[in-house]
């Protein structure tokens, strides 16, 4: 492994909302790589244009200029119908406000995704109630989102975004509507997902525990990315400098 | 480096089918009203339908005015549905863009709003359409004319179908069109 994997490539990428006088360029000309396996943290202040990369990323949205590249497929080429595939099965989803979908149970809203990748109903709920096992939710299965605190709602959309084993999850603020403390565990909790099960996680955030915990920091301001931030002592990085044998204590 | 295999594949029906029940059981008195909106409506048309059954001299002048009745109350109907279901649209961008993200096809949005436009407007036409024409008939009844039971499920049928067929109508375009809105924008709209 002497290059690392790139799972996501943006070039030049640029955005704009609205026409003429008040048009607003959110995205100046962003050009980036994101490493398989990496926690990367997105930073900067608000309105730097911080979700609106995070759409782009995971095409939510079309970028006016430029092309994004996961797994090395220019998703501007894509049908609607592929794009949905690739949504389903590349990358997880994590929002500053759950986004659970209010009139499923906690098991149904992490069976759904796998249920549109074709997976059979039974293995479905086994894997859906593992999941959900697995980021401290297995005596909530159905419980409907309204009847979970914010942490619990968070923990079953990581569970969630976590149903077709994803390469990526990408996480826009996802402590933003939390506390200090179980802010901390959902970042602790994506911190070992990341080391656990090698999914390289993209998050945007304000939180400064978040960045205790990243690989990379990219610092955008103005729709432009300011800085690339690395953090040397990090595993990740290990096979980068040393090759993998090196990495080990 | 992976190379994504692209694949069509649907879910299968009763995936759409357990979104829209869950949808319309959580939602039920919102839902419920607006049944009883078609319901109202139907009652009507039924009614009107059965009057024409039973009328046996054919006289050209109240038949044009039945028809013009009928025709006025359906429009009505339509409309109500129509506003209804705009906003139980409007109302679920958020989760439209979400279940978009979970890799929905813009075919299963639609395909869940109709199937709940569907169970929504069966309902409620098959209450109308029976509550409508029995009383209609039993009035009918009263005054010394018949109608033919025969003639009562016709109606009740056609009444059902006209029923559904609005509702689905009312439904399908705000449907479309928010299955086609960007993930980005369908999540950022708040209600
Ligand atoms: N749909 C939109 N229509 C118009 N302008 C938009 C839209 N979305 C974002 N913008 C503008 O683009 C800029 C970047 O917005 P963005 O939401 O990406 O910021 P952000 O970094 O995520 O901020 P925050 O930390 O507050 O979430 C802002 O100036 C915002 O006003
Ligand atoms: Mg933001």
């Amino acid at each position: 492994m002497s290059e690392r994997d790139v799972v996501v490539r943006t070039a030049n990428v640029v955005k704009q909302y609205g026409e003429g006088e008040a048009a607003v360029r959110a995205l100046n000309g962003v050009t980036c790589e994101i490493y398989a396996g990496e926690y990367l943290s997105i930073m900067g202040p608000s309105g730097s244009g911080k979700s609106t990369l995070f759409n782009m990323i995971g095409g939510l949205d079309k970028p006016n200029e430029g092309s994004v590249f996961v797994n090395s497929v220019d998703i501007a080429q894509l049908t609607p119908r592929e794009l949905a595939f690739l949504r389903c099965h590349t990358i997880g989803y994590i929002f500053q406000t759950f986004n659970l979908i209010q009139v499923r149970t906690a098991l149904e809203n992490v069976t759904l995704p796998m249920l549109f990748a074709g997976v059979q109903p039974e293995e479905a709920e086994e894997k859906g109630a593992a999941l959900l096992a697995t980021v401290g939710l297995g005596h909530r299965l159905h419980h409907r989102p309204t009847e979970l605190s914010g942490g619990q709602q968070q923990r079953v959309a990581i569970a969630r975004a976590l149903a077709n084993t994803p390469a990526i999850i990408l996480a826009d603020e996802p402590t933003g509507n939390l506390d200090l403390k179980t802010g901390q565990e959902i970042i602790d909790l994506l911190r070992s997902l990341n080391t656990e099960r090698g999914v390289t996680i993209i998050s945007a955030t304000h939180d400064h525990k978040m960045l205790d915990v990243s690989d990379r920091i990219f610092h955008i301001r103005d729709g432009q990315l300011a800085d690339v931030e690395t953090r040397g002592e990090a595993d990740a990085e290990a096979p980068l400098a040393h090759g993998p044998s090196a990495s080990m204590p | 480096m992976k190379q994504t295999q692209f694949k069509n594949v649907d879910p299968p029906f009763w995936v759409a089918w357990n979104q829209a029940l869950a949808s319309l059981r959580v939602r039920f008195f919102r839902q419920l009203i607006t049944s009883i909106g078609v319901a109202l409506g139907i009652a009507f048309f039924a009614s009107v339908q059965t009057l024409r059954a039973a009328q046996t001299t054919h006289d050209m002048q109240s038949e044009a005015k039945l028809r013009w009745l009928v025709g006025t109350s359906l429009v009505m109907c339509l409309v109500g549905v129509t506003n209804s279901m705009l906003m139980s649209v409007t109302e679920r961008y958020r989760e439209i863009g979400t279940i978009k993200c979970l890799g929905a096809s813009d075919g299963f949005i639609v395909k869940v709003f109709c199937l709940e436009a569907m169970m929504l407007g069966a309902a409620g036409s098959f209450v109308g359409a029976g509550v409508g024409s029995v009383l209609m008939a039993g009035g009918l009844l009263a005054s010394g004319e018949h109608v033919r039971s025969i003639q009562m499920l016709e109606i009740t049928f056609l009444g059902v179908l006209v029923g559904m067929t609005l509702t689905v109508l009312a439904a399908i375009a705000p449907a479309i069109q928010a299955a086609r809105m960007p993930a980005a924008a369908a999540l950022r709209v708040e209600v």
